[in-house]
């Protein structure tokens, strides 16, 4: 039997990190989702070949830093405007994949409009959501996707329906607008649910160059420093409480 | 068709965080008793029954590991 020390050779890699991940280490929290995401992005870009086409929009949140990781081009917008970003940079370049990437404080609370006007204009760009039920980066206030009885530093005694509403599933909203060509909700916190996550990508990637309209992916993922979890334990609670509320699955496509 | 694999894991980008340890279905993956230079406990083999099914690797959120694998 070949030894630890014979199979490590280059020609029995079966995965490494892609290449198109820069080597900056990044700034995450251990176990956080976003790294986990970054790396399918990178993955599917460079899969694809098109590197040199592909224009990301980076939000304003944990992942306000993601142009430090994926080596393509991005603009930073303002908090909530990357749909609107996105529309102009997929307008003028309408040869280049164009993806906003964006938390659900940045998605489904400051920028509500222009994610609506963005599905409802059916622009031709792929949306990555990272619905953490929290505002991560500034110290896990709550975000409108937060669960009801969810404790978060501004609902200290747990998400209550009558003082702060009710979580709010905006993928689902998204879905019934004409606009949009894909609409699919996944997670990472397994191997199974990264390939997953991973295919949806490309199907968005692939869909935004055949003009039907805007592709969105919801990734339910963990903010453990926000929950106040450790890293596994934080996915545990996810698959026991968020997907309840978040179901996985696809709800729309349009070439089905 | 049998698989013999292994991982090598970078101790130094490696933020500790478990997910690997909970995703392996071969149990061969632990915490170190040493710390790296940011302070974290680095993932590292804990025995030699790896397959190379890549799974702690693809939810790694660091991509830290790189995996191996041979038929046998
Ligand atoms: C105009 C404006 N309002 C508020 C803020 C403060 N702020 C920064 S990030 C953030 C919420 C981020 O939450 P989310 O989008 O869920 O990202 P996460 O960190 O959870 O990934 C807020 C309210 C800001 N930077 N700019
Ligand atoms: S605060 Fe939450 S979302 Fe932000 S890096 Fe840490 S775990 Fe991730
Ligand atoms: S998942 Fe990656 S960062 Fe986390 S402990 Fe394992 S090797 Fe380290
Ligand atoms: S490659 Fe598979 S068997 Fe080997 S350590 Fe990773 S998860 Fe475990
Ligand atoms: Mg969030």
């Amino acid at each position: 039997m070949d030894s630890v020390t014979d199979i490590r050779k280059p020609e029995n890699i079966v995965y490494r990190k892609p290449a198109l991940l820069t080597d900056n280490i990044m700034h995450y929290c251990p176990g956080c989702s976003h790294g986990t995401v970054h790396k399918i992005i990178a993955e599917v870009i460079e899969e694809m070949g098109i590197q040199d086409r592909t224009i990301g929009i980076s939000p304003v949140g944990c992942s306000v830093f993601a142009y430090n990781y994926i080596d393509i081009d991005w603009q930073e917008a303002a908090h909530g405007r990357a749909p609107a970003l996105a529309t102009a940079a997929k307008r003028l370049n309408p040869d280049k994949y164009v993806f906003t990437y964006q938390g659900d404080g940045d998605l489904a609370s400051i920028g509500t409009a222009e994610i609506i006007h963005a599905c409802s204009r059916g622009e031709n760009i792929v949306v990555v959501f990272i619905n953490n039920g929290i505002y991560g980066m500034t110290g896990g206030q709550m975000a409108p996707t937060t669960l009801l009885g969810m404790k978060t530093s501004t609902t200290p005694y747990g998400r209550d329906a009558k003082l702060n509403g009710f979580p709010l599933k905006i993928t689902e909203m998204l879905a019934a607008l004409d606009g949009t060509a894909f609409i699919t909700r996944q997670a990472v916190h397994t191997a199974a649910a990264v390939r997953k996550t991973k295919n949806a990508i490309r199907k968005g990637f692939e869909y935004s160059m055949k003009d039907i309209g805007l592709s969105f992916i919801e990734v339910v993922s963990t903010c453990n420093s926000g929950w106040k979890l450790s890293p596994v334990e934080a996915n545990k609670w996810m698959t026991e409480h968020m997907f309840e509320k978040y179901p996985l699955g696809d709800i729309k496509d349009v070439l089905k | 068709m049998a698989f013999k694999g292994t991982i090598e894991i970078d101790r130094q980008r490696c933020k500790g965080c478990s997910v690997c340890i909970a995703n392996c279905p071969m149990e061969c993956i632990r915490l170190s008793k040493a710390v790296n230079s940011k302070g974290y406990r680095y993932a590292e083999l804990a025995n030699d029954a790896c397959i190379g099914c890549a799974s702690c690797a693809t939810v790694c959120p660091d991509s830290v590991i790189t995996v191996y694998r041979v038929k046998i």
